[in-house]
């Protein structure tokens, strides 16, 4: 194996829109195990990013601690990246999208940073519907430490040692909408097909949006009686339909007259076509997305695709009621009140 | 009883039940004074609770203009049955106690050196409200009128703040002066007036103004250019963000859009308050978060990150009494350590220390300065005492040509000439690199921001070499430090004795009061006042000047004397301690007496013994 990223490209790969190929999009050599689940989620972004022509240095990645956390220095090395603390992420990435309204962020976590330590600030990012997209690296377990069972670890589950996990896993996409986010969708690292799209369509989600990818660790979960290993996930996977993401300018020529089919349109000007597997479960509704998440924990199947979806939902600048201009353009001549005005504060002390 | 007149130079104290509003008219009281033109000191002394606990609100005029706490109430206004015998026995001799008469005093309540002043206030509102509200509210305003005949305030004046203070809500002006009219009606028929304690009208304040240090801070943070504000909520700072809102809400919203230049986020707890003014500081906006001590612990972790990733963030800290939840409502000094050294590893941070409301707006707005020059958090430590008490300050003062200072952030056009950006590089050799904000540049300028280990161009590295110049180098910014904070000052042109005073914040107006008793003792000392961390070079010269300095502050653990053994390397020999930590301001007798028991003998040689 090599430690040195080629820089050779094809002169003839393919350009998006603003004429970059994926090299572009791409990030430092990967540090984590070969095969990890963490890369192919990597690649998905690359590529969705790639394929949305988004600008790399408009996006802000961010993360916390943990090897989901190192991921952002692997894809889009022309965005900035904030690797923060342990379990904080949401909170950076609050004050940064306070700061710019204007930039895509990118936040990625894990299990153990967005289930344990960093429960608190995950519950409160969503609270406050803040425009992110938000993709947790699940593997159930603590690869940097060595494979200790996390807090989505399922109750049963076997680790690589043989010791059985007592206690219930936490359903990361459950209870984001029960606190009300406004974008849900949960995927396998190892489908791209269905990873990809779902990553543009939370990009172009105005609000909170959660991707919970199932991401197994090769290395430390990766074992019989695990119920996140390659195998388990591979065959208990069931998804809740098709999601194609549709670039913005598109001509949409297709008219889909059955049920199961529809296009939902995105604020700025993208399409999603959606194709329902199940009768009984429709994403703008909340109650039928967590019964078609309860019933997948019965079933012990593991429910992947877009779950919840409410495009009309406000974000954290809408209800703060924040100028157009991003808050770090402002300059002296809007932010200081100046002396005239600063005459009349003290004359109401005295 | 003496017959000694006092004008202008007592002390009144207010015994009240918290939660009845009494807050209100006992600032009205000390307010009447300060439009009289007399210096006045209110402390509002109070438990951390809602309703029902004892509060005291002492108010302090000095014709001196000695604006500290002093002990000895000469007279108590005693308005709380729970604290009374407390109270009783707190009066000066000589002193005055005002009461509510409706029930008779109790015999053991009876001192013989002091005159006491029954009212029966109760009686009084149950005749004349119908309304329990009114009947509670208007008490204090009765003694307030009373208080007026009593101790000579200009009526006119106490009109005058009824009416701005109901201004929108006219209806309440005449009930209000007319409650005000039943204390100085009862006192009139009673009494005879006014008492040997009394105010007169004086012109000693000029344009001072009368504020506190939260809301000063809270303007200063408007001013400097703060667009975001992160905060959970905890006594004593709370009030800082809430003065921040009330300004901003105010100059900071766009006339035709009506959309606000600001955001203001209540965090769910302080460690994602800090977090969110990190990462707006690192997306390019002034951003800050207020606490105290409790906060400040919670918020080590977050102080480290930005301390070695050199992100700038500003973070006020309002001591309280500590350890843990200690005396919420109670002031100190004692954060300083943590202040300096919070984080693990190593770590040192830069902050400032106002000691008056102004110092408190013009320093907040230049900690955003200073942290985005330096590149690293930047701390306001103030203090319960200068937060949330009403204090006489120079009026706030702007310089209409400032500019900010947003320090070292390159622009496109300055990446498109550089090779190579290197997030981390000493390129001007003071210690402090150059920073993007990012979307700045398409190719150029990215990097990544992380609590781990980093090379020059901010790539992951565990190569000790490496790490070793980089932690060399926030050293050295360090000392890049020294020469932009807020310089000491000094009161002497030059140093003219033996033994020297060093104090800082709060402490301040009690040492330089105590600095006053000691010359009319014949006894004079070398002072400075501390405004900053790390110290610069005046304060080594001026202990290197004095065989002993007294450091005064507020804490247990003689935290700034710590501090500056630990720094200057002084002998510790030479610094004596005068700590208070008792939870209430420092006295300047209090310092007076804790000198006068360390002055080295040889000092003390040709002066006669002096009784404080």
């Amino acid at each position: 194996m090599t430690y040195i990223k080629s820089k050779f490209a094809h002169p003839n790969l393919p350009k998006n829109k603003l004429g970059y190929t994926r090299k572009e999009y791409e990030g430092s050599l990967t540090t984590l195990c070969a095969g990890c689940g963490h890369d192919s989620i990597g690649a998905a972004i690359v590529e969705a990013c790639w394929e949305m022509s988004i600008e790399p240095h408009k996006v802000a990645k961010l993360s916390g601690i943990g090897c989901s956390s190192k991921t952002p220095a692997y894809f889009l090395n022309n965005s900035h990246g904030f690797n923060s603390v342990h379990g904080r992420m949401p909170s950076v990435a609050t004050g940064a999208n306070l700061a710019n309204k204007d930039l895509i962020y990118l936040g990625v976590s894990g299990d153990g940073d967005s289930a344990s330590i960093g429960m608190g600030q995950f519950v409160h990012v969503i609270r406050r519907n803040l425009n992110m997209t938000y993709i947790v690296m699940n593997n159930g377990c603590y690869g940097l430490t060595k494979g200790q069972d996390s807090a989505t670890a399922d109750a049963g589950s076997k680790s690589k040692a043989g010791s059985v996990n007592m206690f219930e896993g936490i359903d990361l996409c459950g209870l984001a909408i029960e606190l009300g986010a406004t974008f849900v969708a949960q995927s396998f690292s190892g489908d791209k097909h269905q990873l990809v799209p779902l990553i543009q369509a939370a990009i172009s989600h105005p609000g909170f949006a959660l991707i919970n990818v199932l991401s197994p660790c090769v290395t430390f979960n990766n074992n019989v009686g695990s119920t996140k290993s390659y195998d388990y996930v591979r065959e208990h996977v069931e998804a809740t339909g098709t999601l194609d993401y549709v670039p913005p300018m598109t001509e949409i020529t297709t008219t889909y007259t059955d049920d199961e089919t529809k296009m939902v349109e995105m604020h700025d000007g993208s399409w999603l076509r959606l194709h329902k597997l199940s009768q009984t479960w429709n994403p703008d509704d909340k109650i039928s997305a967590i019964n078609a998440l309860q019933h997948s924990h019965v079933k012990n199947e593991i429910l992947t695709g877009l779950l919840y979806m409410n495009n009309e939902s406000k974000e954290l600048h809408s209800l703060l009621n924040t100028t157009d201009v991003p808050l770090n353009k402002l300059n002296e001549s809007v932010l200081c009140p100046g002396v005239e005005i600063l005459e009349k504060i003290n004359s109401e002390f005295r | 009883m003496s017959l000694n007149i006092k004008v202008n130079d007592f002390v009144v104290r207010f015994a009240n039940v918290n939660g009845t509003g009494s807050a209100s008219a006992n600032h009205m009281f000390a307010k009447s004074i300060f439009r009289m033109g007399i210096p006045v000191t209110p402390k509002n002394i109070f438990p951390s609770n809602i309703q029902g606990l004892p509060t005291w609100y002492d108010v302090r005029i000095s014709e001196k203009g000695y604006l500290g706490r002093k002990e000895g109430v000469d007279l108590m206004v005693c308005m709380n049955p729970q604290s009374m015998q407390k109270d009783i026995a707190t009066v000066s001799a000589g002193g005055y106690f005002l009461y509510d008469s409706t029930k008779v005093l109790h015999s053991d309540y009876i001192r013989k050196d002091i005159t006491y002043i029954g009212i029966p206030i109760t009686d009084i509102c149950n005749k004349e409200y119908s309304d329990p509200r009114q009947r509670q509210l208007f008490k204090n305003i009765i003694y307030v009128g009373a208080l007026s005949t009593l101790l000579d305030i200009e009526f006119g004046v106490l009109e005058a703040l009824v009416s701005e203070q109901f201004k929108g809500k006219e209806k309440l002006i005449a009930p209000n002066i007319n409650a005000l009219q039943l204390g100085v009606k009862y006192v009139q028929e009673h009494y005879s007036y006014p008492l040997n304690i009394r105010v007169e009208r004086r012109d000693l304040l000029k344009d001072k103004i009368l504020l506190n240090g939260n809301k000063a801070a809270g303007i200063g943070a408007v001013y400097g250019g703060a667009t975001v504000a992160s905060w959970y909520p905890i006594t004593p700072s709370t009030s800082l963000v809430e003065g921040y809102e009330k300004y901003a809400e105010k100059y900071r919203v766009d006339k035709e859009t009506g959309k606000k230049n600001f955001a203001i986020v209540q965090a769910e707890d302080e460690l994602a308050a800090l977090g969110m003014a990190i990462g707006a500081n690192w997306n390019g906006a002034r951003s800050f978060t207020a606490t105290s001590g409790p906060g400040l612990s919670l918020m080590n972790e977050f102080l480290g990150l930005a301390y070695f990733s050199e992100i700038p963030v500003v973070l006020v800290d309002v001591q309280r009494s500590g350890p843990s939840t200690g005396m919420p409502t109670r002031t100190q000094q004692s954060d300083l350590l943590m202040a300096a050294y919070a984080s693990h590893g190593d770590t040192k941070h830069v902050f400032l220390i106002p000691s008056t409301p102004a110092e408190c707006f013009e320093m907040m707005a230049d900690t955003f300065d200073l942290a985005e020059e330096l590149q690293t958090p930047v701390m306001l430590l103030t203090d319960l005492d200068l937060g949330m008490n009403d204090h006489i300050s120079e009026p706030l003062k702007w310089n209409p040509e400032r500019q900010y200072k947003r320090g070292k952030v390159l622009t496109a056009e300055q990446l498109d000439k550089l090779d190579r950006f290197g997030r981390y590089l000493d390129s001007d050799n003071d210690g402090i690199p150059y920073r993007t904000i990012p979307g700045t540049h398409p190719s150029k300028g990215s990097f990544f921001t992380r609590g781990s280990s980093h090379d020059e161009y901010a790539v992951y590295s565990e190569d000790s070499p490496t790490y070793v110049r980089i932690m060399d180098r926030l050293l050295k910014k360090f000392e890049t430090a020294k020469s932009l904070v807020p310089k000491p000052h000094l009161y002497q042109k030059e140093n003219k004795n033996k033994s020297g005073l060093l104090f800082f914040g709060t402490t301040t107006q009690s040492a330089e009061e105590a600095m006053d008793l000691f010359k009319e003792q014949g006894i004079e000392f070398d002072a400075i006042q501390i405004k900053a961390f790390p110290f610069n070079e005046t304060v080594a010269e001026f202990i290197e000047a004095h065989e002993t300095v007294f450091v005064i502050e507020q804490n247990r653990d003689a935290q700034m004397r710590t501090l500056l053994v630990n720094e200057l390397e002084v002998d510790p020999k030479k610094l004596k301690k005068v700590l208070n930590f008792d939870g209430t301001p420092i006295t300047a007798d209090f310092i007076m007496n804790q000198i006068l028991t360390q002055l080295p003998k040889s000092y003390l040689k040709n002066k006669e013994a002096v009784a404080v």
